[in-house]
């Protein structure tokens, strides 16, 4: 027998051709004269009405193609009617009482500094540029509502018809927490923040598109986390039968959320305009483009109150937040919901209510970035659980461990709805070790000592640790074909998109594992409508849960085939045939084998012979002549299909620490270890785990430390480039990341697996808190937080003090309530 | 050319002569055409990447008479008569169409230095020209040589790794191996 690949860490295939410059990345799509180049003017401005839209001298611009405003989406003559709509609202949940949505070009009013108003076509991007720069539009400034507090306050609305700024309010409710928490023995509450990031991924959005006039057929390929989706839309708003529509997800970039929203008006505009121009276009975003035209994720703010008993005990958790999403809630309530869900992680909340407010600003909109409102969620109960030991005076592991679901408690109930309309059911996981094995990664127990010998030097450090319960691979499905050619080589395709995770490694070692193939011999393609049109997207930690279970499922299903053909073939029973290294044989008897590929001939009854190995297919060769060539309950070709479609989610889980100095005089924050904890389930690949993780972790830093999207006032972005909005570069990140793993298997997917991809950003915001909040003495409750913030608070803190009571000093209960 | 000649009629074209991974290129362009378009778009060489347009990610590191450059802040004008190195320049001749990867490119192989992959190809020339200048570096200096490039999926445990393997493997100086280095990296 081959070894199992599942579980190794086998080398990336698709290294090859990143490393030699093979990828094709969107805009390596179609490089040549025949193509067009897009380019889209932006509103400057965060809140006002287009009074008039002048593009008069762009018509002279030698090279331009085509100049669209709203009045083009409009005209019936040229448009389908479809495109002058609003665009889709995707996720429209029912508490989404006021969902409203961009035009593809803005019609009658701008909500945020960056949204599409006019579109040019030009022969390169340069031109493009030129004739952006000579549209005209006479703007009426309206006030912009900019921040949590200013659309809580709603003096200025958003939009019109959008009474308090308020798109959605959704209560969840468990027994009754405010009852639970007057009635507790201690009380707290704490008032928190988390500003804006955004995902930022190296490569931003990008669509280009072909149109085949001889075929009626759109070809599109776009840089997104959803081919299908975006199938789906464009073709309902061109106009065009699905049929008419092939969306092929090339190489990508990196996504971390942002390229699951769809369709962005460039998805739209692009191969509307390449079919009325017959000459392929391409839209390349550039990065100011992606900080002001995408989407951002994050900013929040909360108020928790809770009760608890002597030991730290929840007996009733009653959380209130504020969800800024933006101008537009095409993603609808996902963030937020997640957040209300997943802030209970490990723990047992006793009594819970949990109330959101999703508001309208006049910034970019919200959705999900890579943890999409764990994070945040997160953030507020280990900032509680912090709270709690710090009033009691308990070790704060302490009083997350008496809080835990017991590894004898699962399936685990909540009592609450999911993300995705099912029940908050956690599968699986063993909270407990993971707190004995963070504790001991990072040394918790030895650390007074390191303090103490810190402070000797005049030195002051912190540690601090988050515990996240991540639900990870949900549905509705995924699919995926196999198909093993005539040669023995294996071609699998699921309909998600890869932006980085390495399917195309991982997927193959599930279906050299199951189909007994060889590992080389397999070749997946994802992300392709034309290979698998049944799809949903990459998010959520979906794709190795999602499609690697239907990806195995499929195989397994190749598999049953090709042994029936080989049984009949090599007269054996099925119960006695092995597959190694594409090789069908009779255990014992070597001699007796059949390849893959003449497997696959013999399942293909033909007429006309193509090669040497062909004419053992042919009518004269194979085949009962009492009987059809293809029975009636089977079909051609050595091929497997099928989806998995789990009840729910599977709930991953894991635990940060970090152990953190804070210079005296400077406020920089250093990180001296960072550890990690994380339990996915069986690991597919622990090369590619251990991978997300690190970037996870450093996504996580410049999101605790670094990144934030500073708007003024008047809604104007002004961090809008990679020199001003600070991503880490190695120098901000720790040398060494220390990982160990725990495997509790899921009961729900056939490989026991969970998903992985997000985990090492959730409790980044809380992980840091908690070690500087340690350090310095004082309570942090709002992140990011940079060296000038820690100098505030520092002085702050030195000047009295009194509002701000010292969470290491126990008080009175009703001294706390302000915290 | 990626234009047609009616377009470009409004605008000034020059000629510039560019040696790219050895290979001689005679293109006529605009003034204003970045070399990393030039290079994309003109020449069809689509490894570099282009992700911020402001020269403060790396993505688009190219060599340019050996030394490492931003690609998107250099004018394809003035980079006339230079030798480029792209991404796609670092394979070593074995004899097959494709060549062998370079000690860099294979080193990201053996540490996983790469998810998403857009980031990669300025790792790789910015690596290159960083050991070409310091051939054994320390744990620090390894850091160092990639602490100008961003990487938005990895968070640079592995292209560290990498730099450290590319040394072994390119087999230049460290007569006692690992020697020089910290064992685990050390916690700063």
């Amino acid at each position: 027998m081959t070894t199992r690949l599942v579980g190794q860490k086998v080398p990336r295939v698709e290294d090859q051709r990143f490393l030699r410059g093979g990828g094709k990345y969107v805009d390596d799509v179609l490089v040549g004269a025949t193509t067009l180049h897009a380019a889209v003017l932006r509103s400057p401005h965060a809140h006002a009405r287009v009074v008039e839209i002048d593009v008069e001298d762009v018509l002279d611009v030698e090279g331009v193609h085509l100049v669209w405003t709203y009045e083009d989406l409009a005209d019936a003559a040229v448009m389908p009617a479809t495109m002058a709509e609003p665009l889709p609202l995707l996720i429209p949940h029912p508490a989404l009482t006021h969902g409203r949505t961009q035009y593809a070009l803005a019609k009658d009013e701008v909500n945020y500094v960056g949204e599409a108003v006019a579109f040019v076509v030009a022969s390169d991007r340069y031109v493009a540029e030129d004739a952006l720069a000579r549209i005209r539009v006479t703007y009426d400034f309206l006030p912009p509502v900019v921040g949590v507090d200013a659309a809580r306050a709603a003096t200025n609305l958003v939009h019109d018809d959008v009474p308090g700024n308020v798109g959605a309010r959704l209560e969840q409710t468990v027994g009754d927490a405010p009852a639970a928490i007057a009635a507790a023995p201690h009380r707290l509450a704490l008032d928190l923040t988390v500003e804006r990031s955004a995902c930022m991924p190296l490569e931003g959005r990008g669509t280009v598109a072909r149109w085949d006039p001889d075929s009626g057929r759109l070809t599109m390929w776009t840089s997104t986390q959803t081919a299908s989706g975006v199938r789906a839309a464009v073709a309902v708003k061109l106009g065009l039968d699905l049929g008419q529509v092939d969306v092929l997800t090339p190489d990508t970039g990196g996504g971390f959320g942002v390229k699951i929203n769809h369709p962005w008006p460039e998805e739209l505009l692009v191969p509307m305009a390449a079919k009325v121009l017959g000459r392929p276009v391409k839209f390349t975003e550039d990065r100011r483009e992606h900080f002001i035209s995408s989407a951002h994720e994050r900013g929040q703010v909360q108020h928790v109150e809770v009760g608890f008993d002597d030991d730290g005990r929840l007996l009733g958790l009653d959380v209130e937040f504020w969800h800024d999403h933006g101008a537009y809630t095409p993603y609808g309530l996902i963030v937020p919901i997640i957040t209300s869900t997943q802030l209970l992680g490990p723990y047992k909340p006793g009594a819970y209510r949990v109330v959101f407010e999703s508001l309208y600003t006049n910034t970019v909109m919200v959705t999900p970035y890579r943890g999409a409102g764990r994070p945040q969620g997160v953030y507020a109960m280990e900032r509680t659980m912090d709270a709690i030991a710090a009033y009691l005076g308990k070790d704060r592991t302490e009083v997350r461990a008496v809080n835990f679901i017991q590894p004898d408690e699962f399936p685990y109930d909540h009592q609450m709805v999911f993300q995705d309309g099912r029940p908050l059911v956690y599968d699986s996981g063993d909270y407990p070790q993971s707190l004995e094995k963070i504790k001991a990664l990072v040394g918790w127990d030895e650390f007074t000592a390191v303090r103490d010998a810190a402070r000797a030097e005049g030195r002051t450090v912190g540690i601090g640790l988050a515990c996240y319960v991540e639900g990870t691979g949900v549905g509705p499905y995924e699919g995926a074909h196999v198909h093993v050619e005539t040669s023995g080589k294996v071609k699998v395709a699921t309909g998600l998109t890869t932006q980085g995770q390495g399917h195309a490694t991982v997927f193959a070692q599930l279906v050299a594992d199951e189909l007994g193939c060889r590992f080389e011999d397999v070749e997946v393609v994802t992300g392709d409508t034309r290979r698998m049109p049944y799809s949903v997207g990459t998010f959520a930690s979906r794709a190795a849960v999602m499609s690697g279970s239907a990806i195995h499922l499929a195989a397994k299903r190749a598999k049953e085939k090709a042994l029936r053909i080989a049984a009949d073939a090599l007269e054996a029973d099925e119960g006695d045939l092995e597959i190694v290294d594409g090789i069908v044989s009779v255990r014992g008897a070597p001699g007796s084998s059949i390849s893959l590929g003449t497997v696959a001939v013999l399942s293909n009854p033909l007429r006309y012979a193509f090669d040497e190995a062909s004419k053992a297919a042919t009518q004269f060769t194979v085949g009962d002549p009492g009987r059809p060539p293809v029975a009636e309950d089977d079909e051609p070709g050595l091929e497997g299909k099928d989806f998995y479609s789990p009840e729910r989610s599977t709930f991953a889980s894991g635990m940060h620490a970090v152990i953190v100095e804070t210079d005296p005089e400077t406020c920089e924050i250093r990180i001296l270890k960072y550890a990690v904890v994380h339990d996915c389930g069986h690991l597919l690949n622990p090369m590619i785990v251990e991978g997300q993780v690190h970037g996870g972790v450093a996504q996580g830093i410049g999101g605790a430390l670094y990144e934030r999207m500073e708007y003024d006032e008047s809604g104007q972005l002004l961090n809008a480039s990679f020199m001003d909005f600070l991503m880490p570069y190695v120098t901000e990140v720790p040398d060494g990341i220390d990982i160990d793993h725990l495997e509790t298997p899921s009961p729900l997917n056939p490989l026991g697996i969970k998903g992985a991809g997000e985990a090492g950003v959730i409790p980044s915001a809380a992980v840091f808190a908690s070690a500087i909040e340690d350090a310095e003495g004082f309570p942090i409750t709002a992140m990011p937080i940079s060296p000038s913030d820690l100098f505030a608070l520092r002085q702050q803190h030195a000047a009295g003090a009194s509002g701000a009571p010292d969470p290491s000093r126990p008080s009175d209960p009703s001294d706390q309530e302000d915290r | 050319m990626s234009t047609t000649s009616t377009d470009q009629a409004a605008e000034p074209t020059y000629d510039v002569r560019l040696v790219v991974n050895g290979t001689p290129h005679e293109v006529r362009l605009p003034a204003r055409r970045l070399l990393s378009d030039a290079l994309r778009h003109d020449l069809g060489l689509t490894g570099t990447h282009v992700g911020c347009e402001h020269g403060v990610c790396g993505a688009c590191t190219v060599l340019l008479d050996g030394a490492p450059a931003r690609s998107c802040l250099v004018l394809a004008v003035s980079a006339d008569g230079a030798e480029v190195t792209t991404v796609e320049g670092l394979t070593e001749d074995d004899g097959t169409p494709q060549g062998r990867l370079g000690p860099v490119q294979q080193a990201f192989v053996d540490c996983h230095g790469l998810q998403c992959g857009f980031c990669t190809p300025g790792f790789l020339t910015t690596i290159t020209a960083g050991l070409r200048d310091n051939p054994d570096p320390t744990h620090d200096e390894a850091r160092e040589m990639v602490a100008g490039n961003l990487c938005r999926c990895t968070g640079y445990q592995n292209i560290v790794k990498a730099v450290e393997r590319a040394a072994d493997l390119a087999g230049r100086g460290r007569p006692d191996g690992d020697d020089a280095r910290p064992a685990d990296g050390g916690a700063a």
